[in-house]
């Protein structure tokens, strides 16, 4: 079930029937609990946003030597030129970025399939299909991290990006199919009936009526793919062998002391997500207009 | 024929992906249990000799760390329930036409690395940084305070982490329900209070379960928090494991514990489905 | 319709997993042994012939073991043309062989040509598992040369089959004089209670082991099973207690900078340079008990794309200029001897600041070690591979736990 805007606005909608109804004001009147929750929430927000701010911060920073952990002075340095002193922390940042595209395009097309298939069809070993999908879901990292070095270790294949962006299709996989059934859900059959009785055979029918319909969930699924692959950790740090993706450089730079770069990138990373999310949101709320 | 050839649709949709899954996801799965009874070392390899007291010995040197994992997951989660609950509530009831906006909000951090933001705590909390080292200076604390290499910290950290896994599915219960079901309550000349606690709560519960479970697994597998922010005394069930494949190659030992790790998890996850069903959880994650 | 599982699909799945799994009783295999040294020394004639030159190599050393403009690689490349990839990857012996080997034993190229490995556990499982390249011995005219006697003659690889040193060290305490008022001289005082959640420990558990054999008056070169224990013991002692705040890797020098750590387990260059290049005050000594000193030696792993550039790189720092530019950045033990010298006679010319820094590595006692530092001074625990999963079913769980 997506938040579409109707039913946002048929919510809305209800305390101005309220309104005719009983004379109550549209607007709820502010009790303290209101306030407090509405405080709390802020509370809450700002604590999120507390070490992006810290991070945002030290990437201004102009440490000696390489420990930036107090405020010394003011620099924009690190973001020019400087950017690439290091060559292994680029080369980490292009491996997550490869990975994460590889394994959207991977993820997507194998979970669409799957989305469409748990979404639309009744069929035996559909429960045990929802089941092998909500165990990937849950399955803790770690297990499926230890579980995939002790496979490839056993079939002596060697550890680098190939394993890297096979094990996050894997986990990707069912995100992007659980979020396609979702979208799937709520289609419209009769769409697709209406196709078939205009004489569409089913392929023409899925590239010109299903597809296009699913699209929402299926670039849903992928952005999702996308955000859940260049994060990870866990499972990526047992099956690189010595490739280094950007968060396990992160990780075994702070062991010889975070240099400012790295907040650098961690705030483009973070203007460039907010940058893709605010166009969609507003793309989004101009599309159902 | 026709029939036939509709009927093998799905299965040749699922095809591709399931296969994938088994592959990589069975499969190495089946390799660690088959693992988790072998003996040797990495130098001279392992084989399998059927060797159940790896489990034995597993669980004697690390009972601890397990049994310290599932409290930090316990305590993370309920201390999620308790920050997180009221901000779904008011999002999904106070919210209005900025929901999105708020939502959006919320997740803003966690489009950082989580390694990055958990590295950042680190830093903010450090004996002398930000936090601490005017309290000191001010007298407020003593010398040899410390926030970081405590439980205090991994499980703040935890809680950190996972918050949003909490908040999304009690949100998305909480928005389902009508407000009119609560304005009937107060029709009725319910009290606020009361309207909540017999209409509102019980209505979300799906989500809370949908949370506590998408929050606990993963809290109590997590291995970061307890590396970035702990100390000696912190140390999960996650960094033995990671310690046992990465560092030691005890390959047996680390697959023993991986599986029992899993085991316990995954009794409570499929009691969960089965008293609950998977609808909740997959719907959450498709957001 | 619900997407609540059956009972039936459950045992589907059971039932398929039953049988995969007696299907998947096949092991990890060891990798293969190495040969006798006659037909190693034939193997390696041949395939130090069948090299050509290259233009590139990758460097895998630890941190603050270089002298950090990277001058003496940038000179290298000057000369040579051959350009350096330094990667700072190694923290401890033991993660870092546990990423190679398993890439080495599935016939993987680590991506390194040269590699920077302590006499230890590793250095010996590297070389009985043939993961090493044996040395070009016609290309170290600077090593033969140059390089001290005792360096030239060591016990633990004979001849220089696989290995020279980098550089030597030792494994003492260091403190940060701004918590720590009173200067520890002893190895109690990293059990001191006053400095409760301050104080770093090692992870690596040969590090760790010599540091409990100590405690307890313990000789590690000659310590029996039951001492092992006892050493054990009093370490978890001291993490019951809550005394040790972290088992750190190289990492320790990150939290004793920033003040989370007071006195920590150290290696001796690493202080000297933290404080040159971050401008701290921290201070390092050997206790009186003893301290451990380790050799660290560069190798060229298997599989390695450019061995040849990599044996050029190896001889370019057994040039006494080379070696007294790292020495002075560094200040670990030298296997050159005639860097003492040079040492001295630049800071001779040298000013300022600049003087004071030369002419405390010249002297310094760390460097240049005494032979009643030497006395006190102890290998690690020798480990065979008889032995080495007691010591580390032992003090892995000190570290682990």
């Amino acid at each position: 079930m997506t938040v579409d805007i109707d039913s946002e606005r048929a919510r809305d909608s209800a305390p101005a029937v309220v309104a005719a109804r009983g004379g109550v004001r549209r607007r709820p009147r502010r009790r303290w609990g209101d306030r407090l929750l509405f405080a709390w929430t802020w509370l809450i927000i700002i604590w999120l946003a507390l070490p992006i701010a810290v991070m945002i911060m030290f990437s201004f920073n102009n440490p000696h030597g390489r420990f930036n952990f107090t405020w010394v002075g003011f620099t924009l340095k690190w973001y020019g030129p400087h950017l690439l002193d290091y060559p292994s922390l680029t080369t980490a940042m292009e491996n997550s970025l490869l990975v994460a595209f590889a394994a959207t395009v991977g993820s997507v097309v194998l979970g669409t399939l799957v989305g469409l298939a748990l979404g639309k069809y009744r069929f035996r070993g559909l429960g045990t299909a929802n089941l092998v999908q909500f165990a990937a879901i849950s399955a803790p990292d770690i297990v499926l991290a230890s579980s995939l070095l002790a496979f490839f270790v056993t079939l002596r294949v060697p550890l680098g990006l190939p394993t890297i962006i096979v094990a996050h299709i894997m986990f990707c996989l069912s995100f992007v199919a659980v979020t396609v059934r979702a979208r799937v859900l709520t289609l419209d059959r009769s769409l697709e009936e209406a196709a078939r009785d205009l004489g569409a055979g089913p392929w023409a029918t899925f590239r010109l009526v299903t597809l296009p319909l699913i699209f929402p969930g299926v670039l849903a699924g992928a952005l999702l793919a996308f955000a859940i692959s260049i994060d990870d950790f866990v499972v990526t740090s047992f099956v690189s062998g010595s490739t280094q993706t950007f968060p396990l450089w992160i990780w075994s730079a702070t062991r010889n002391g975070l240099p400012p770069q790295v907040d650098v990138l961690g705030t483009l990373i973070f203007v460039a997500g907010l940058i893709i999310a605010a166009t969609s949101a507003l793309l989004g709320r101009r599309g159902t207009r | 024929m026709k029939r036939w050839r509709a009927a093998a649709v799905p299965y040749l949709l699922i095809l591709p992906g399931g296969l994938w899954l088994v592959i990589f996801f069975a499969i190495p799965v089946i390799v660690l249990i088959s693992l988790s009874t072998q003996q040797g070392n990495i130098v001279d390899g392992f084989s399998q000799t059927f060797h159940f007291a790896n489990y034995a010995s597993a669980w004697d040197n690390y009972h601890d760390q397990f049994i310290r994992s599932l409290l930090y997951g316990a305590i993370a989660t309920i201390l999620c329930i308790v920050l997180g609950y009221p901000v779904a509530y008011w999002i999904a009831f106070r919210g209005g036409a900025r929901k999105s906006t708020y939502l959006f909000l919320l997740l803003l951090p966690f489009f950082v690395s989580f390694v990055l933001r958990t590295v950042s705590w680190q830093y903010f909390l450090s004996d002398n940084g930000i936090l601490l080292s005017p309290l000191k200076s001010a007298g407020i604390l003593p010398e040899n305070f410390r926030i970081l290499a405590t439980g205090t910290a991994v499980v703040g950290g935890l809680t950190y982490n996972y918050l949003p896994f909490m908040v999304l599915p009690i949100y998305v219960a909480l928005e389902r329900i009508d407000p009119r079901l609560v304005e009937a309550a107060q029709d009725l000349y319910a009290t606020r209070a009361a309207a909540f606690r017999r209409v509102v709560l019980p209505l979300s519960l799906p989500g809370l379960f949908a949370g506590v479970l998408l929050t606990f697994v993963p809290v109590a597998a997590d291995y970061v928090n307890a590396a970035i922010l702990g100390g000696t005394g912190n140390t999960m069930i996650g960094n033995i494991i990671q310690d046992e494949f990465l560092t030691v190659q005890d390959y047996p030992t680390g697959a023993a514990l991986s599986f029992m790790l899993m085991a316990i998890l995954l009794i409570g996850m499929f009691s969960y489905a089965r008293v609950l069903g998977t609808d909740e959880v997959l719907e959450v994650a498709a957001r | 319709m619900t997407a609540r599982y059956s009972r039936r699909a459950a045992l589907q799945l059971g039932g398929l997993s039953a049988a995969a799994l007696t299907a998947a009783a096949c092991g990890v295999q060891g990798a293969a042994k190495q040969q006798s040294t006659a037909q190693a020394e034939s193997a390696a004639d041949k395939f130090w012939k069948a090299q050509k030159p290259t233009g590139t190599v990758t460097f895998a050393n630890w941190a603050l073991y270089i002298d950090p403009d990277h001058q003496t690689l940038k000179d290298f490349t000057a000369k040579t043309g051959i350009k350096v990839t330094y990667d700072e990857v190694i923290q401890d012996d033991s993660s870092f062989f546990a990423k190679i080997h398993p890439q080495l034993a599935s016939g993987q190229s680590t991506g390194y040509d040269m590699m920077v490995i302590t006499d230890g556990l590793e250095f010996s499982e590297l070389v009985a598992l043939g993961e090493v390249i044996p040395l070009d011995q016609s290309m170290l005219t600077n090593f033969h040369q140059n390089a001290g006697s005792a360096y030239q003659h060591r016990s633990f690889d004979p001849g220089n089959v696989y290995s020279v040193p980098w550089a030597s060290g030792s494994t003492g305490i260091a403190w940060n004089p701004k918590y720590i008022k009173t200067p520890p001289t002893s190895i109690n005082d990293l059990w001191n209670p006053a400095y409760a959640g301050h104080v770093g420990m090692m992870s690596d558990p040969q590090e760790i082991a010599n540091f409990g054999l100590f405690k307890i008056g313990v000789d590690p070169e000659n310590s029996t099973q039951k001492e092992w224990q006892a050493a054990a013991a009093a370490l978890k002692q001291q993490r019951g207690a809550g005394i040790v705040r972290q088992y750190y890797d190289q990492s320790y020098i990150n939290a004793l900078s920033k003040g989370d750590v007071w006195i920590t387990m150290a290696w001796s260059g690493d202080i000297f340079q933290q404080n040159l290049s971050a401008g701290t005050d921290l201070q390092f000594i050997v206790p009186k008990e003893g301290g451990t000193i380790w050799t660290d030696n560069m190798m060229i792993p298997k599989y390695a794309a450019n061995p040849v550039a990599a044996m050029q790189l190896i001889d370019w720092y057994y040039q006494p200029r080379m070696a007294a530019t790292l020495t002075e950045a560094i200040n670990y033990i030298t296997p050159v001897p005639a860097v003492q010298d040079i040492i001295k006679s630049d800071a001779a010319s040298a000013k300022g600041s600049d003087k004071a820094t030369l002419e405390a590595v010249a002297t310094s006692p760390l460097v240049w070690l005494s032979a009643a530092d030497y006395a006190r001074l102890k290998n690690y625990v020798p480990i065979t591979s008889k032995n080495q999963s007691t010591f580390y079913g032992i003090f892995q769980p000190v570290v682990a736990g």
